[in-house]
């Protein structure tokens, strides 16, 4: 283990943050994020995540974001265990009618002021599983969608920047009374 | 004794079914092989239901073959097979609740899937509608001193999929854990009628993220199997490329898990750094960091090109080199060793009675993998080693992980090292009558099984049995006697799905 732990401190992180052609993407969610959330919520975004019936892909890329390539923390997000601490309800998948209970209690369960961000082309409106008899459709049929990040599912990259165009438009909102 | 073959030769065979044969037989034959099943001489592969028929996939296990028998059911009930083998309970409660189909003599009736929230009862059989009204669900009971019980979920903590967990315990130690699942039925099956092929391998694709690979492989192998149709060379690699690419990254994500869940983040750090890198590669080839909807009945709809090869060339370098120190890392450290060795014990007999798919079959003395033991192309062809423990802990799970990771950096250089030329795909053509097949493949997590019927170029009846049905029911045991807190490492180091059970 001192071997790996040492090698790290002097290898190049991974984390991809240098303003280069390719990156520059990701740069400019670094100080946008930092800017927007800082204004509105101190200095941190915590997210309460809900698969309300996704087929796991979406969780795959979100899980993603909290890799060394990615690294969200860094912007001050990150994910909590409970809907009672949290900022943000990212949710994914088509609502299942047998989690439409569940996905408004954790709604519920959250204090104000309260984000929603749909992840995913099924959570907009049911995506290929729209006619089933046992999906309700997209996750604004149950709680209110502040955000849809489209993708099948949407790359970490993709996810990120819909988190700063929300902090964006609640930092707006909050600047014109 | 009489062999499957023999069982095959008593029913009445359905043309036009392959590769291997489906036949009807009457409730005799059926309980017989209800009662082989539950003496261990055979392996059940998959139990499902149409509207008035119940199909069971069984294999011999001394001699790999396998048979689909089929029994008619005009008053809707047929006999149990849960009743002699529990692997088929889960199985049978969920054809009561799709098709209103009972197993008569089932010891567990309660329902499985419907959590009466559809507003339908028996959606793809005789349909009822039925006001939605969730009801208590009654857990099964625990008795003793001091018991108490440990609600979780279907909201977990983490970034996990749904599904409800009741522990009982006494103390730290687990005296029972009850599943409770369903909570992400998304009905797929019945879109899955009347789908064309093209919706249809899509709606496939989506039935479990992490596999959508081998769903989309399983699907269109089975459709291949009914329309008889041969997929060219190229895609033949091309497919086993994307399902190797699929394998590496979901194994080397999940090891890094699992010590994650015995608090050593470290790996999880280092292991989700090699995931990303074959993701990426991944991307660069296919155009899709987890290869969706490439793979379709005929062939595949993207060839790779020498970028795409070169991308995965240097990301096969990079694990290798990179790869070694974390598994010494794993092996050497003693605190983490001490929390997954001896840890959620899989016993050989349970595994073997459930037929067990995946790393979890393979770390309890289970050598079964559909790559070698049905040897479909082209791994006919290609060198591997299928790593087998016995200890059946959460170590082995991780061991058989490992090595099929080194198996899987091996298999993607052979593929790219003789990937044919030529056309990527063949038209999957139309017949006009009535045409069936059934395929298996090697996920991740284990055997993927897809049968399906198709008719004038439309899915019939389409059904598609994940591992975990099979894997699921293992935990509950597995995790007797353990501390609640080592539950999440065990959970991890099964890692079912819960979209492909729930479909």
């Amino acid at each position: 283990m001192r071997k790996l732990l040492f090698e790290s401190l002097f290898r190049q992180p991974f984390t991809e943050q240098a303003p280069s052609q390719n990156d520059a993407a990701v740069a400019e969610l670094a100080t946008a994020v930092g800017r927007a959330a800082r204004r509105q919520l101190g200095r941190s975004l915590s997210i309460r995540e809900v698969d309300a019936g996704s087929c796991n892909g979406c969780e795959l890329e979100i899980h993603a974001l909290n890799n060394a390539y990615y690294d969200v923390e860094r912007f001050g997000i990150r994910f909590v265990a409970s809907p009672r601490h949290a900022d943000v309800l990212m949710v994914t998948g088509p609502v299942t009618k047998n989690m439409r209970d569940a996905l408004e209690r954790t709604f519920l369960a959250m204090p104000n002021p309260k984000w929603v961000v749909a992840v995913g082309d099924c959570a907009r409106d049911g995506g290929c599983f729209a006619e089933s008899y046992a999906v309700v459709g997209g996750v604004s049929q149950v709680v209110p969608v502040d955000l849809h990040i489209p993708g099948c599912p949407p790359p970490p990259t993709a996810i990120l920047q819909g988190l700063l165009s929300l902090l964006d438009r609640a930092a707006n909102n909050a600047a014109t009374p | 004794m009489p062999s499957l073959i023999d069982l095959t030769l008593e029913g009445r065979k359905i043309q036009q079914h392959g590769p291997w044969p489906r036949v009807m037989v009457d409730a005799s034959v059926w309980e017989f092989a209800a009662s082989e099943l539950a003496h261990g001489r055979w392996s059940l592969l998959g139990l499902w239901g149409e509207p008035s028929t119940v199909h069971m996939a069984i294999m011999d296990g001394a001699t790999a073959e396998i048979a689909i028998i089929s029994l008619d059911c005009p008053d809707k009930a047929y006999p149990s097979v849960g009743m002699h083998h529990p692997p088929a309970l889960r199985l049978e409660r969920a054809i009561n609740d799709l098709f209103g189909l009972s197993a008569e003599g089932l010891p567990d009736t309660r329902p499985w899937l419907d959590h009466n929230c559809w507003s339908v009862r028996f959606p793809l059989g005789d349909r009822i509608n039925a006001l939605s009204d969730p009801a208590p669900y009654p857990f099964l009971p625990a008795q003793g001193d001091g018991l108490h019980q440990i609600a979780v979920g279907p909201v977990h903590a983490g970034i996990i999929e749904p599904g409800h967990f009741r522990f009982t315990a006494s103390g730290e130690t687990v005296v029972r854990l009850e599943q409770r699942l369903g909570y992400t039925h998304k009905g797929i099956e019945g879109l899955m009628i009347g789908a064309n092929l093209e919706r249809a391998v899509k709606l496939a694709g989506r039935v479990s993220g992490d596999s959508t690979v081998a769903y989309a492989y399983a699907f269109s192998k089975a459709a291949e199997a009914a329309l008889e149709l041969v997929v060219p060379d190229r895609a033949v690699f091309l497919r086993a490329l994307l399902a190797e690419l699929e394998r590496l990254a979901n194994h080397l994500g999940d090891i890094g898990a699992i010590c994650n869940d015995a608090s050593f983040a470290l790996m999880h750090a280092h292991c989700s750094v090699l995931r990303e890198n074959v993701l990426r590669a991944a991307n660069a080839a296919f155009g899709h960091r987890l290869m969706r909807d490439i793979i379709v009945p005929g062939g595949v709809i993207r060839d790779i090109g020498d970028d795409g090869a070169k991308a995965i060339r240097v990301m096969l370098d990079n694990i290798r080199r990179r790869f070694p120190a974390l598994v010494e890392l794993y092996d050497n450290t003693a605190s983490l060793q001490d929390r997954t060795v001896d840890t959620g014990v899989l016993k050989p007999e349970l595994a073997s009675r459930y037929a067990a798919g995946g790393y979890i079959g393979r770390a309890s003395g289970r050598p079964f993998d559909a790559r070698r033991t049905l040897a479909y192309p082209p791994y006919d062809t290609l060198r591997f080693e299928v790593p087998v423990l016995n200890e059946g802990d959460v170590n082995a799970r991780v061991w058989i992980r490992v090595r099929e990771v080194e198996q899987s950096l091996s298999l993607i250089e052979q593929i790219l090292n003789r990937l044919p030329a030529g056309p990527t795909g063949t038209h999957a053509g139309h017949r006009r009558e009535a045409r069936e097949g059934m395929a298996m493949v090697e996920g991740f997590r284990g055997d993927v099984l897809v049968w399906l019927r198709l008719r004038d170029g439309r899915i019939e009846r389409c059904h598609m049995r994940d591992p975990s049905w099979f894997q699921w029911p293992l935990l509950e045991a597995v995790i007797e006697n353990n501390i609640v807190a080592d539950f999440p490492l065990c959970n991890k180091s099964f890692n079912c799905s819960y979209s492909g059970h729930d479909l």
